[in-house]
């Protein structure tokens, strides 16, 4: 249960005073994290305009925007809990419920559907069923229609998978290890045959199989 | 000649896989920031007139003349931001991730120079925070391009300074939209503002503001090295250089192609990327990602730029094709984009917050069975109103598109509504 209202189906407690600015006292934030929002804080002309990383940093430390998250982010930034709450709902990578650790975010956009992505979605939770450590959900298009479809795992961009991949690529996740190697996006070359010489001017004696390299 | 076996020439992906490009020294060795050398060099206002008789074209969407923009900043001591744009959440899109990922140095060289001719000090990249791995490669290049001067303070011994921050997101398309994402940078929700003002007069913390896409500031060390002039004599009268093109969907060669602006679209989506798989047929195509218009199979010889695109109906938008293939039904189609609209409308104009809502309810009333043919003149009524009536253009970007479908494919709704009908029917006898 989210612990603050996240819309109009949960009744909201009309006898509590909306919470103030934190005193520095009263609440207890971890010193890494204080001092990473701290750092955020010193990049802009107004500090406010950390909430974004603030709240990305709390998520790291808390796995989700808790109250108590974002009771720690507002007492740094010396805002209230609210105005970090009404950010903190907008933005789709910011959980307001608790989730699991692990992030598999499937790309459900036109370009990946096209290529199968509502099939591999419904694979992969079913294969993650039950598993409170996986956070599986349908996410937009992710930038990568390229290799389509594909999957962001805990940031790192996966594919073009077939069904057959989601038993590894969860069981990568689990363990630990780089999710799918051989289809991670890091590796891929760019798709245009015109764009790379293959004797590049700064290492003339490599050259690259373009056409191997690429699935 | 087709664009397949032609010379193609390379601004952008040139030798863009080259091992260790990401870094400065690789980049140094193949000429990178000379550009920025030279500009430093000149006046700003001799650098503005180049970047003007280049007639670059901003590579976000809109399309509008990035010397133009600049021109609009107020002269003067008032503190002013540019922000670069790389947000990249338009479906289909992917380009500036390939930049930015491989050769981020050209981005941060093309921020130096820019904001040089517009006497700009602040800079922030608001990069999506999918991208991950890009964000991390840029604040690695940015960490070296300070190291070596050429951001801080009086870049290269000159008089020009600038301090430069990587911004990640967290997810919410509408941070692309150049208000939207100016509040977003100043720690909020983001809601696009009403324009006017533009952000060139008050933009980021009220001041005035430069937003460009990634593409756009990582062409403009080419246009220093290769004069405003020799840039504009490259693509059509009206759209002038080379574009990235991300092209996805029902193509057998999936990717992003560097084109001269004017080609044959048909170049771009059989030979370049090899066209559907065989005994497919292009059925539609978005041509510049999922907010413009859909052209069909017959409109494939319609050149690829920014003018012959908007008098086909549609636009070139990012530079975003999308194919999909005649085994697809239009329906799926148009469900998945208005489905992405609803999630990613900000709700602040109501046209758009429940325009984009019934129009997917109607859409799967088609599905389930429950339409009649009226359904389409509602939902073409529907996107009619949404469009000129709201904040931003998330609503119209919606409201074109599925309304370019319902007018192009109406007999195939009709079909798909009829066939539910009979379908839903035939389930409760
Ligand atoms: C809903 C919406 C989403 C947008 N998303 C992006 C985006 O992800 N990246 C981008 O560069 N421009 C995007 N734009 C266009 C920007 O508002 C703006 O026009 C552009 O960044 C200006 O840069 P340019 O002139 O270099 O193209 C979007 C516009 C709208 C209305
Ligand atoms: S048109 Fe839609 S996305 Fe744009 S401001 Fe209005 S409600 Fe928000
Ligand atoms: S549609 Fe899936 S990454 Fe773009």
């Amino acid at each position: 249960m989210s612990g603050f209202a996240s819309g109009w189906d949960q009744a909201t407690d009309r006898d509590k005073l909306p919470a103030e600015i934190p005193s520095p006292d009263q609440v207890e934030v971890p010193a890494a994290l204080r001092q990473e929002i701290e750092g955020h804080m010193s990049l802009y002309p107004d500090p406010t305009s950390a909430a974004l990383p603030a709240l990305a940093a709390a998520q790291r430390v808390h796995g989700w925007c808790s109250p108590e998250a974002i009771e720690q982010v507002a007492c740094v930034m010396q805002v209230t809990p609210a105005s970090l709450a009404a950010v903190a709902t907008f933005y789709d990578m910011l959980e307001t419920e608790p989730v699991g650790r692990h992030s598999v975010y499937v790309c459900t956009n036109i370009s990946c559907s096209l290529r199968g992505a509502d099939a591999l979605l419904d694979a992969v939770k079913a294969a993650a069923e039950g598993d409170g450590e996986l956070n599986v959900r349908a996410f937009e298009c992710l930038g990568a229609c390229d290799i389509a479809p594909m999957a962001s795992v805990d940031g790192v961009y996966v594919g073009p998978l077939a069904i057959e991949d989601v038993p590894q690529l969860l069981d990568d996740v689990r363990s630990g290890r780089p999710v799918l190697p051989e289809k991670q996006l890091a590796r891929m070359l760019v798709a245009d045959p015109a764009a790379n010489s293959q004797q590049y001017p700064s290492h003339p004696v490599q050259s690259v199989d373009n056409e191997g390299q690429r699935r | 000649m087709s664009a397949a076996t032609a010379e193609r020439r390379m601004l952008l992906l040139n030798d863009i896989d080259e091992p260790g490009l990401a870094t400065r020294e690789v980049y140094e060795r193949r000429g990178g920031y000379e550009s920025l050398r030279k500009a430093l060099s000149m006046e700003p206002e001799a650098l503005l007139t180049e970047l003007k008789d280049s007639g670059l074209r901003g590579r976000g969407g809109a399309g509008f003349a990035m010397g133009t923009k600049v021109s609009f900043l107020p002269k003067g001591a008032a503190q002013k931001y540019l922000v670069c744009n790389a947000d990249e959440s338009e479906p289909g899109t992917f380009k500036d991730r390939e930049l930015m990922q491989k050769c981020p140095h050209m981005l941060i060289e093309g921020i130096a120079i820019a904001t040089w001719a517009a006497g700009i000090s602040r800079a922030f990249i608001y990069i999506r925070g999918e991208y991950v791995l890009q964000a991390d490669i840029l604040d690695a290049a940015l960490a070296e391009a300070r190291e070596a001067g050429y951001v801080g303070q009086n870049i290269l011994g000159s008089e020009h300074s600038l301090s430069l921050v990587v911004h990640r997101g967290a997810g919410a398309y509408i941070c692309g939209e150049e208000t939207g994402l100016l509040d977003s940078l100043e720690g909020k929700r983001g809601n696009p503002r009403l324009k006017p003002p533009f952000p060139a007069i008050n933009g980021l913390y009220q001041g005035p503001t430069l937003i460009n896409n990634v593409e756009t500031l990582s062409t403009v060390p080419s246009i220093v090295k290769m004069g405003g002039e020799a840039y504009a004599s490259l693509g059509t009268e009206t759209s002038k250089g080379t574009k990235l093109v991300s092209i996805s969907g029902h193509v057998q060669r999936p990717g992003n192609y560097e084109i001269e602006l004017g080609i044959p679209s048909r170049e771009i989506i059989y030979d370049l990327a090899g066209g559907p798989a065989d005994g497919r047929q292009v059925k539609c195509w978005f041509p510049g990602g999922s907010s413009s218009p859909v052209l069909t199979g017959d409109d494939l010889d319609i050149p690829y730029d920014f003018d012959s695109l908007a008098k086909a109906g549609t636009m070139l938008g990012s530079g975003a094709i999308i194919v999909v293939d005649d085994s697809t039904p239009i329906l799926d189609v148009a469900l998945k984009t208005a489905k992405f609209y609803r999630h990613e409308s900000c709700g602040k104009c109501t046209p758009c917050r429940e325009g984009t809502n019934w129009t997917v309810k109607m859409l799967e009333r088609i599905a389930a069975g429950e339409a009649t043919p009226m359904d389409l003149d509602i939902m073409a009524s529907v996107c009619t109103n949404i469009i000129g009536n709201c904040l931003c253009v998330l609503g119209d970007a919606m409201a074109m598109p599925i309304g370019s479908m319902i007018a192009k494919f109406r007999g195939e709704f009709e079909q798909s509504i009829e066939q539910a009908r009979l379908a839903a029917e035939g389930a409760l006898v």
